[in-house]
């Protein structure tokens, strides 16, 4: 009996440092890191620009500007609990200003703080991590052009078990990965161009696509829509059987995420309203890539229930 | 009384005509404003050439149709939420909502009738940008 209770104790000690070993938070290579030529400001904006993140962190209802103040503070309501976008200005301890190139690469591309925690995957970190480290490297040449901003905003405000980090190691095995989404087969330059943008920074799947029981995105309705995750509706299904993006032609997709007009000239809602003030500061080639993509995805049936 | 019964009943079936369903109106109203605008993108942007008799007539008719979409109260009264498409914000915040309702009006009504492509192109520029904005609050994603 007692070599019983001492087998066990030994498996669960086996268990957990098991758990403990595969949840740790994991980072980039330093060499990687390290290898980067100096990033350009000037390419960064475009980035900046496709990764949306004045949507999330500008600070609720400043105006859109050039150079937008990222004092974050946005509540997110969804069924997790409520997430508030932190401040990621350049402030040296309100924000991210203190921050090094190899601090914003593995939050983004890893979800991990440079304290060694877990990000919540309200942050797309599972679709930057398909971005080019260049890229991120020129995107924090441009940040640190934009403004400080005092002030933190407050914690998350989540219910229990989500309130343990450490478990989002787990789901990052389950879910992180650089691989891009689709594998398609000789696609064009232009398809290419866009599926970077819209798998990597642009991070459209993590809205229009539904996820798996773990809170994944489910890649086999890519693109298919779904139940919005943070107050009513459904984001739209975008792939060619969407009921509106699936008719549009390549320039009237492009033409929406310039001018946020439908070809029926309905205009674009919601958070997709941000959106598109973002895109239409990429250029034109960018947003025709885009509309490439979308074309060459696969069709699915809407991933949400009809109403 | 009978006769005050009879007006009474009368005046109720009027109100009830003119507002059977503010749903529909104010779905109408919004496509109108699409119709408009898709008429005149194309010239506003200088794709087709300027042409003032249709300018004139399309400002006319946007100028009547934001003067009932000040209408707030009547168009998304209490309690007609549920169309899927009008947020609740428009009854929790509706002085935001009315205040975008009378921006409309006032750029389009600044807006005259345009004389020349340059002028529709400033004008419409303008307007269209209250679109953007008052979905962006006011609509759900459908």
């Amino acid at each position: 009996m007692k070599r019983l209770i001492a087998a066990l104790l030994a498996l669960g000690a086996i268990g957990a440092a098991a758990f403990w070993a595969l949840t740790a938070p994991k980072r980039l290579p330093e060499a990687d890191i390290a290898a980067l030529a100096p990033g350009d400001a000037q390419r960064g904006e475009r980035i900046f620009w496709a990764g949306g993140c004045t949507s999330c962190h500008a600070t609720p209802g400043d105006e859109p500007s050039d150079a937008p103040a990222l004092g974050g503070g946005l509540a997110l309501k969804t069924d997790f609990g409520t997430f508030v976008v932190p401040n990621i200005s350049q402030h040296g301890s309100d924000g991210i200003g203190a921050w090094s190139l190899a601090d914003l690469a593995n939050a983004m591309q890893m979800g991990v703080s440079p304290d060694g925690s877990h990000y919540y995957p309200a942050f797309p970190f599972t679709s930057y991590a398909r971005m080019k480290l260049s890229d991120i490297s020129d995107l924090y040449a441009f940040m640190k052009t934009l403004p400080a901003v005092e002030g933190r905003a407050p914690g998350h405000d989540l219910g229990f078990p989500f309130t343990l980090r450490r478990g989002i190691g787990l789901w990052k095995l389950l879910n992180l990965s650089p691989e891009p989404v689709l594998a398609l087969a000789s696609p064009s330059p232009a398809v290419s161009a866009g599926q970077y943008l819209v798998e990597g920074p642009g991070h459209c799947g993590e809205c229009h696509t539904p996820r798996d029981f773990t809170g994944g995105i489910d890649k086999s309705q890519w693109l298919a829509g779904a139940k919005a995750a943070e107050g009513d509706g459904n984001v739209p299904n975008i792939t060619p059987q969407g009921r509106d993006v699936g008719k549009w032609s390549e320039s009237e997709i492009a033409e929406y995420l310039s001018s946020g007009f439908t070809p029926e000239f309905d205009s674009a809602g919601g958070e997709m309203a941000k959106v598109v003030r973002n895109m239409a500061r990429l250029t034109g080639d960018d947003r025709a890539a885009i509309a490439a993509y979308l074309k060459a995805v696969p069709p699915h049936p809407n991933g949400y229930p009809a109403r | 009384m009978k006769k005050l019964l009879v007006a009474f009943s009368v005046a109720c079936i009027a109100a009830s005509a003119a507002f059977a369903d503010p749903a529909e109106d104010r779905e109408a109203l919004m496509k109108e404003r699409g119709k408009i605008a898709g008429d005149l993108s194309k010239m506003a942007k200088g794709e087709t050439p300027f042409d003032a008799a249709v300018v004139t007539a399309a400002f006319q008719t946007l100028q009547a149709n934001a003067a009932k979409g000040v209408d707030v109260a009547a168009l998304w009264p209490e309690g007609s939420v549920g169309d899927g498409e009008s947020s609740p914000k428009i009854w929790e915040d509706k002085a935001g909502f009315q205040a975008a309702a009378d921006k409309f009006k006032a750029d389009v009504d600044a807006a005259g009738a345009p004389a020349d492509a340059a002028g529709l192109g400033v004008a419409f520029g303008k307007i269209a940008a209250n679109c953007g904005s008052c979905h962006e609050a006011y609509r759900i994603k459908k």
